[in-house]
């Protein structure tokens, strides 16, 4: 590391050939996935497999747009699974008190926005590291989940919006919440890649201290951040709730794990400034295809753990070791060329 | 190793070095705090007070405190480690089997076993940190789930049983030392163990070194790579003896044992002082950041608060002690920097 090295010519294109190299590697084995599905079960290619397949999805594809934002920014949500409990029990409460739909769903996000503003404040205002705050508001959110609802379900929810959670586009395969995902991924994308937001997220996520010398509002970003992760969560809890017709308080325990899981897989930097939706959504994909396909070939559930995070540490000690041999095949070419010079 | 240390004069060395450092550094408000609570919650229902709920409140710390002396290590260098539920779920089934296939095995084999599998289990984490430069979070959030995936593989449906062990090993949960349990005297040897470590021993301050600043502890001549190395090793045996204390006082382990146990443990470090950014933390914080949550827990059963209403108590003020204590640690750092400028 401390070897001398002509900076230049590694510094520019290597960020940018292993972004673009990430992205085409999982996308590539999106493709062999799909494949090796279709060999392994005559059930796999069919619409109606693949649909059930993405339905299952959607609430961690959702809530991963969002933290891709988060972590591009150099900082993580742990608690977005429990604002998934919380939100889908206080749609349950409302409903269960007759509130109108419309507005009981309206509750459920302003909840998850609040929760969101929670962690924000907590972070920027307090200077709190996220990992400390998202820990704490993880036992706050489930708590309080459980404050609403106790044990209880609320089940008898209405055709109309629970055919929204689990119902086909007419017509086509398409779950009718994959379709809001897309709508939510393309602004996401459009948002991260193509907007001076999203590049300052960039530029907050590499070095805070130049981004805000830059003149960037740190602060005021990752506030936003931190609701947007909120909202998008209590928006998941409303899928959750009607896909599944059941708002319990342990609903979608555990799912943080998923999700970061999700958006390591898909590139993203766990430092931060580093990372691409389509990354995310590929490596999301990528996980649920593979977890599907194994299923329909009767592998074992607990080999779909294990694959699950063998892939993830892979997908980062790939890169590393091959960065590794490459600069020491550098190395040794340039110690074996021109003599003397340098220390 | 150091064992002789302090199994030779526990009870000399440990409480003048603990109460030292209790009242010198930020242990100091945590006790407050906990004394607060204990009085009040005592007060009330003055049942809290009795032997067996001090008992059972200090077995259920325990494991929780012996696996965060582990963390504690890790955190200290900068990284984290969320495997050790997996690998406690996973030592506490396989000591158990070696249990049930050796009906007749000494006791302390299932200790030395447990210790190793933890240990072997760390070493992944530690090689892929140390010398694959993985981010620790990803490491180890990977190795969560593959380990937990191994326990299911191995466990397939099953699980361990108190009849499938020798009385004598669940004895050993239940036994107790002048009225202290045993599992509980144990945990507090390792604390003691791993306090004294961190203190006064080069290879201890090491780990403070590496978490301030990565760069200067190299060029210090610190061997950065194999003590974070050792750290993960060290945090991975620890929890592989938890797991098997875990067996001993539960007698009853399926694949499932000690998820979720990783973010109680972070809690616990964090609640006590330790740092998340590196380099700051005690071994003792720690382990009365895990009695802290342990008393919060019971003092709520004890004040009879609603039940549902319980866990969301224990998060607020989980939340409430992690802000206090930074804001707090602020401020004092700033009035230093304000008196240093004068």
């Amino acid at each position: 590391m401390t070897v001398p090295q002509p900076a230049p010519p590694p510094a520019p294109q290597r960020p940018a050939r292993s972004l673009l190299g990430w992205e085409t590697t999982i996308l590539a084995l999106v493709a062999v996935a799909l494949l090796v599905g279709s060999t392994l079960s005559d059930a796999f290619l069919t619409g109606a497999n693949l649909s059930n397949l993405a339905s299952n999805l959607v609430e961690i594809a959702l809530i991963a747009l969002t933290m891709t934002l988060v972590v591009i920014a150099a900082e993580i949500d742990l608690s977005v699974a429990s604002i998934v409990g919380m939100c889908s029990a206080l749609l349950g409460v409302l409903w269960a008190a007759q509130v109108p739909m419309g507005l009981a769903i309206l509750g459920a996000l302003g909840l998850g926005a609040l929760a969101g503003l929670l962690n924000g404040w907590l972070v920027t205002r307090l200077g709190l590291p996220s990992l400390a705050v998202t820990i704490g508001t993880l036992a706050l959110y489930r708590g309080l989940a459980y404050a609403l609802l106790g044990d209880r379900a609320v089940a008898d929810f209405p055709p109309f919006w629970t055919n929204l959670g689990f119902g086909l586009v007419p017509g086509t395969q398409l779950p009718i919440p994959i379709v809001a995902f897309v709508i939510l991924a393309v602004v996401t994308a459009a948002l991260l890649h193509a907007t001076p937001f999203g590049r300052s997220l960039y530029a907050i996520g590499a070095n805070e201290v130049a981004a805000r010398f830059a003149g960037l509002r740190v602060g005021r970003t990752k506030l936003l951040l931190f609701v947007l992760s909120g909202l998008m969560s209590a928006f998941a809890a409303v899928v959750y709730t009607f896909r599944f017709s059941s708002a319990r308080a342990d609903n979608a325990v555990g799912l943080e794990l998923s999700v970061i899981a999700a958006v390591l897989l898909g590139g993203v930097s766990i430092f931060g400034g580093r990372g691409s939706v389509i990354g995310v959504i590929a490596a999301v994909f990528l996980i649920g295809i593979i977890q599907n396909a194994l299923t329909l070939a009767d592998v074992p559930n607990e080999i779909l753990t294990i694959v699950t995070g063998l892939l993830l540490i892979l997908s980062v000690l790939g890169p590393n070791l091959a960065a590794r041999v490459r600069a020491a095949r550098q190395r040794r070419s340039t110690l074996a060329g021109p003599k003397g010079g340098a220390p | 190793m150091t064992t002789g240390l302090s199994t030779s004069d526990p009870a000399g060395t440990a409480p003048p070095g603990l109460l030292t450092r209790l009242f010198r550094a930020r242990e100091a408000s945590l006790i407050l705090i906990l004394l607060a609570l204990v009085a009040v919650t005592a007060a009330v229902n003055p049942r809290f007070l009795s032997a067996q709920s001090l008992r059972d409140l200090l077995l259920n710390v325990s494991i929780v405190a012996l696996v965060v002396v582990g963390q504690t290590l890790v955190l200290l260098m900068k990284h984290v480690d969320l495997s050790v539920s997996s690998i406690l779920g996973l030592t506490a089934f396989l000591s158990g089997s070696l249990f049930v296939a050796n009906p007749g095995m000494p006791i302390w084999l299932a200790f030395v076993a447990g210790l190793g599998i933890g240990a072997a289990l760390g070493a992944v984490n530690g090689l892929l940190v140390a010398y694959g430069r993985v981010p620790a979070l990803v490491a180890t959030l990977g190795t969560l789930y593959v380990f937990r995936g191994v326990d299911y593989a191995v466990v397939q449906g099953g699980q361990i049983t108190a009849s499938n062990l020798p009385p004598a090993f669940s004895a050993f949960a239940s036994g107790s030392v002048l009225g202290v349990p045993s599992l509980v005297l144990l945990v507090l040897a390792v604390m003691v163990i791993f306090g004294v470590y961190l203190r006064s021993y080069r290879s201890g301050r090491e780990y403070y070194a590496v978490g301030s600043n990565v760069e200067a502890a190299n060029l210090a001549g610190i061997n950065v790579g194999r003590r974070v190395l050792t750290g993960f090793v060290l945090s991975g045996a620890i929890a592989g003896l938890a797991g098997v204390l875990y067996l001993a006082r539960f007698g009853t382990v399926d694949a499932a044992a000690g998820t979720g146990l990783e973010l109680q443990v972070i809690a616990a470090a964090v609640v006590g002082g330790v740092a998340i950014t590196g380099g700051v933390g005690t071994v003792a914080g720690a382990g009365i950041g895990a009695l802290l949550l342990g008393v919060i827990g019971s003092a709520l059963v004890a004040l009879r608060a609603p039940a549902f209403w319980q866990q969301a108590i224990q998060g607020a003020l989980l939340l409430l002690a992690i802000s206090v204590d930074i804001v707090l640690a602020r401020r004092a750092a700033r009035r230093v920097q304000e008196r240093s400028h004068r």
